[in-house]
């Protein structure tokens, strides 16, 4: 009996033990886990806070003051008017439009057609696809920019876009996602003499919505980064997407001192992407861990 | 039957063409490009057939200099960040309160342009006539001395581009290790539970196969990634990469084409070729290697 007893307070015993250390570990993970945020964030906070210290201020401040008391926004007034700033805003919104918007209709046509339609020489056509997406984008760039040279049309959006239209990948995503859509539709709109574009966009895109929405955003973040081929395309000034824009205003913008102004056009050009990402965030992370890299 | 397959055709016509003029002709001139030797940009006329480009990257300076700084980065940023986010994301999937807020804040960096946040860090990093920085900041409270990380000694900057691409590429690979932790069968954890299995154990033994094959994917995908690293240095040290000393192959290769030092197509399509066959070989051992410990349970 007493044994028993004696059983039974180890037992618990080891129970407290075992909820203790879980306890720290959790403790542990938690830090962890606040660490890496804070590593994630500080960058954000630091580019924000740059932004509202006033020229002279920042420049006073041998050791880095981490907050403001006198937050300004004569800095964003500053980014506005001594660079052309809403100009490489309207380029990139330009750039990044046509270009998915061309790679949508490029996209869905093609998977459209591996999806659907019946033709001679499909499974070769889908396999040499396939095997161009290994193809990395360094490899074809020079031939592309000498195209591009040659066809005089560097410093225009054609030579800006065409070359960034086509990702095999999302006609492979696409057409997943269109061979889901039931087959006894497709025979019941053929009897219905609907024709196959018509079909295309009355069922189709709309019972694959989410796919499309998430390869639009994805292609969409790809353009507001893209930073080679536009520099490679560019060298006038009315022609520059934020990318270039922002290394043009770091090697002769503002005058290599004043930072503050620079940081506002910093949180400028990234804001547009964050805002959209806390808007669509499940659907971005969704498109991302199926198979998107940084572009 | 005819008409159909000309359907077909049609439907596929539009990228046909854009990948044919922009991804298949271009694929095949860069070879043709590499061996031709004298190119001449304006008069597109060549004195020759060979491999002497080839010759010539591989003795030029700038070449091996960038060589170097590319290996550097990827045998660090690799294996780093793959471990610094596997430890994320089990950490993540083994809480409850405030997983979805963890989960936002640590994918931030990929919505981000790489040129713009490269800015912050720069000036994190940076000591100038006018401040030390904030991180100097940092080193001077636990006693260190300031450095110039952005122009300073090799080790320092090689440093802060590491650091740099790691935090860029970690969304990626938390969000991909994420979703593979939690789509591991919750059963074979119970059943562990239930044979007293510790944690340690149930991680090295069961978990780590589990998710083996997304990590391998990871990792190869990490190597490509790596390898092609050119506007995270950009952003840090500026588009004079072979000044700072700090260029990439990627970075070689298109400072051949363009700019000051540009107008050799030929030299950057041999670079490129290269670094083509490099990064083939690389991912060729990956796979080989990994056959033998992956685990692939169906």
């Amino acid at each position: 009996m007493k044994d028993l007893k004696k059983e039974e307070s180890m037992i618990t015993e080891t129970g407290k033990a075992f909820r203790a250390r879980r306890t720290a570990l959790k403790a542990v993970t938690y830090v962890f886990l606040t660490f890496w945020g804070l590593v994630v964030l500080f960058p954000f906070y630091w580019m924000v806070l740059t932004s509202v210290k006033s020229y002279g201020a920042y420049n006073s401040e041998y050791i880095p003051k981490l907050f403001t008391l006198s937050p300004t926004l004569e800095n964003y007034a500053e980014a506005f008017t001594a660079v052309p700033l809403a100009r490489y805003f309207a380029n990139t919104i330009l750039f990044t439009v046509g270009t998915t918007a061309l790679m949508l209709a490029v996209t869905v046509l093609s998977a459209y057609a591996f999806a659907r339609l019946d033709f001679r020489g499909k499974n070769l056509v889908f396999v040499i696809f396939l095997s161009l997406m290994m193809i990395p984008n360094e490899l074809v760039v020079i031939t592309n920019y000498v195209t591009v040279t040659n066809l005089d049309l560097r410093n225009t959006f054609t030579g800006l876009i065409l070359p960034s239209v086509t990702s095999v990948f999302y006609i492979y995503l696409l057409k997943e996602n269109f061979e889901q859509v039931p087959d006894q539709l497709y025979y019941a709109a053929k009897v219905d003499g609907t024709s196959d574009l018509k079909y295309l966009f009355r069922v189709m895109i709309p019972l694959c919505r989410p796919t499309i929405v998430t390869i639009t955003i994805l292609k969409a973040i790809e353009c507001w980064n893209s930073y080679v081929w536009p520099r490679l395309v560019t060298d006038d000034q009315n022609y520059f997407l934020v990318s270039n824009g922002i290394q043009a205003i770091r090697e002769n913008g503002f005058g290599r001192e004043n930072i503050p102004a620079m940081m506002a056009a910093v949180v400028v050009i990234s804001l547009p992407l964050i805002v959209l990402f806390l808007f669509f965030r499940r659907m971005i992370m969704a498109g991302v861990s199926r198979g998107g890299t940084k572009g | 039957m005819e008409k159909k397959s000309l359907k077909g055709w049609l439907y596929l016509l539009p990228a046909i063409l854009f990948l044919g003029c922009f991804l298949v002709y271009p694929l095949i001139d860069v070879f043709v490009y590499s061996v031709e030797e004298g190119y001449n940009f304006a008069s597109q006329t060549y004195s020759g057939t060979g491999l002497y480009n080839y010759s010539y990257v591989l003795r030029d300076p700038y070449f091996l200099q960038a060589l170097k700084n590319t290996f550097l980065l990827v045998v660090i940023t690799v294996p780093v960040s793959t471990g610094l986010s596997l430890l994320i994301s089990v950490g993540l999937s083994s809480i409850r309160p405030l997983r979805e807020l963890f989960q936002t804040i640590f994918f931030l960096p990929y919505v981000t342009n790489t040129l713009a946040v490269g800015l912050v860090f720069m000036i994190l990093f940076k000591k100038t006539a006018y401040t030390d920085g904030f991180v100097n900041l940092l080193l001077n409270w636990f006693g260190a001395g300031s450095i110039d990380f952005i122009d300073g000694p090799y080790a320092a900057k090689m440093f802060v581009l590491c650091l740099y691409t790691i935090w860029v590429v970690m969304p990626f690979k938390i969000l991909i290790l994420t979703s593979a932790l939690a789509s591991v069968n919750q059963t074979y954890y119970n059943a562990a539970k239930i044979d007293g299995t510790s944690g340690l154990r149930i991680f090295f033994r069961l978990t780590l196969p589990m998710i083996s094959p997304t990590l391998v994917y990871l990792i190869i995908t990490g190597f490509i990634g790596a390898f092609k690293a050119y506007s995270d240095a950009v952003a840090l040290f500026g588009t004079d990469l072979n000044a700072a000393g700090m260029n990439t192959i990627v970075g070689y290769v298109y400072d051949m084409l363009y700019g000051n030092s540009g107008g050799y197509p030929s030299y950057a399509s041999a670079a490129a070729v290269l670094l083509f066959a490099i990064v083939l070989t690389i991912t060729c051992i990956n796979l080989l290697v990994s056959r033998k410990h992956v685990h692939y349970f169906s």
